[in-house]
């Protein structure tokens, strides 16, 4: 639960409910950036994303890192299946 | 050293464990807890214990979230399920685990409508999408998840959303290392300290560890180096006679944490006067409830919820496992009774958890020894 998942914003919603478009591995949802509400991300920033929401900002470098480290713990595919769920509010079984 | 070939730099890992080698005296022994339960699972599947010296002991703590969830609390939420206008929503992480009468996924099976979300703000869409149900999310986690939590809330309330109800467990890391060094027989002798949970909560709250208990503590990222240069930096504090609190993860956790989710937690939480921890009991201050402003979104206000006390099996020695006193293996069930199949206590339950962690280790070390 507490490894968090590195994502590129591409998007800033306009809504003032701060959502933002995130890319993971090729992966597309809406995360909440409320939390980053203090120094708000630009698109092209990188983030820690934590149950649908971005924890912090991160460098590329160490965004490359993260997911690597989730790769190497065999996490990378359950993050992705996370990431797909995000908005969905139902989704498969374990 | 199978493992070490995978790395990204196994040149660095190396020398950091040759580092490592150089600061431990031989004539003593280090016992380290590791907090954090993604902390617990890198270091098993990574191997990193035979990077370390033997006589350095790594101790698992308590942050797994639905590990220290006693079973009543469990229990409670589910019984929310008996009513049919209720959809019951958790993270895929509480699903298997057991209550009394079965885990949220067995009584999904009898019928209840129990969903996954993986995120609280998808409950609250839920809500928004089922107007005529009442929506509840079983909210656990540390200081890492609450904030995503507390700010749900503060949509929910924004939205005038009427049937969106949290069954709150969120728990907070300090007050549980109190109770950890307040327990008699347990000698440890620093900390590593939880990455993510410090990205909210930033370090200094774990500066009274250093200057009343007298133990360093270093927050550590998760790659392997990150966790070897972490063991390091204890060693040299230990060898130098420090007590600090240091930061090993300043990439992803700045010195005074995120003050906007800290804010969030601190508009829609209260803290509990004590709450119940898994194999640790009744620790004061330990835990969050909804503030009076967010009354009407309390699942333990809204609706009668039992209250039920659950003892563990009595067999099972999950407390002593998570309080550091007993090694998962030394458990008189572990990989008998109590397998990631058929989990007794919830510590095999989580990936996270130390027992599944060492269990799912050894049986990937057998199956590489095998082949």
């Amino acid at each position: 639960m507490c490894l968090a998942i590195p994502g590129r914003i591409v998007e800033i919603s306009p809504e003032p409910w701060g959502l933002a478009m995130v890319e993971v591995s090729g992966v597309r949802r809406k995360i909440d950036i409320g939390l980053l509400q203090d120094d708000p991300p630009q698109v092209g920033d990188w983030v820690l994303i934590h149950v649908g929401f971005a924890l912090n900002k991160i460098s590329e470098k160490d965004a490359a890192e993260q997911m690597r480290v989730l790769e190497m713990l065999g996490e990378n595919e359950a993050a992705i299946e996370e990431v797909s769920g995000y908005g969905s509010g139902e989704s498969a079984e374990p | 050293m199978k493992f070490v070939d995978e790395f990204r730099a196994p040149e660095l890992i190396t020398r950091a464990a040759q580092e490592i080698r150089r600061l431990a005296d031989p004539r003593r022994t280090y016992r380290m807890m590791e907090i954090c339960g993604g902390h617990t699972y890198a270091i098993y599947r990574f191997g990193l214990r035979d990077l370390l010296p033997p006589n350095i002991e790594l101790i698992h703590g308590p942050g797994c979230p639905v590990c220290v969830l006693p079973m009543g609390r469990i229990d409670d939420g589910l019984s929310l399920t008996l009513r049919p206008d209720v959809i019951f929503t958790a993270f895929g992480d509480m699903m298997r685990v057991p209550g009394t009468k079965g885990s949220p996924l067995e009584y999904k099976a009898r019928g209840a409508d129990v969903r996954i979300v993986y995120s609280p703000a998808d409950a609250l869409k839920l809500a928004i999408a089922n107007p005529e149900r009442q929506v509840v999310f079983f909210a656990i986690g540390f200081e890492t998840t609450a904030p995503s939590t507390a700010l749900t809330l503060m949509r929910a309330r924004a939205a005038g959303v009427g049937n969106f109800f949290v069954f709150c467990n969120h728990v907070t890391i300090i007050p549980a290392l109190h109770a950890i060094l307040d327990s008699p027989g347990l000698q440890l002798d620093a900390f590593i300290g939880p990455g993510h949970v410090s990205t909210v909560i930033g370090c200094r709250p774990y500066e009274w560890i250093a200057a009343q208990a007298r133990k360093p503590i270093v927050i550590s990222g998760f790659e392997p180096l990150d966790l070897l240069e972490s063991v390091a930096m204890v060693l040299r504090q230990l060898k130098a006679g420090r007590a600090e609190v240091e930061n090993q993860y300043k990439r992803a956790v700045p010195w005074d944490g995120n003050r906007a989710a800290l804010k969030a937690m601190g508009d829609v939480f209260a803290t509990r006067p004590d709450f119940e921890w898994r194999g640790l009991g009744w620790i004061p201050q330990s835990a969050l409830c909804l503030r009076e402003s967010y009354a009407t979104f309390d699942a333990e206000r809204h609706f009668r919820m039992p209250g039920i006390r659950a003892a563990d099996p009595p067999a099972a020695q999950c407390g002593e496992v998570l309080k550091g006193m007993l090694q998962p293996a030394q458990c008189r069930l572990f990989g008998r009774e109590c397998t990631p199949e058929q989990p007794v206590g919830a510590l095999m339950v989580s990936s996270e958890g130390s027992c599944a962690a060492v269990y799912n280790h050894e049986h990937h070390r057998a199956a590489l020894d095998a082949g």
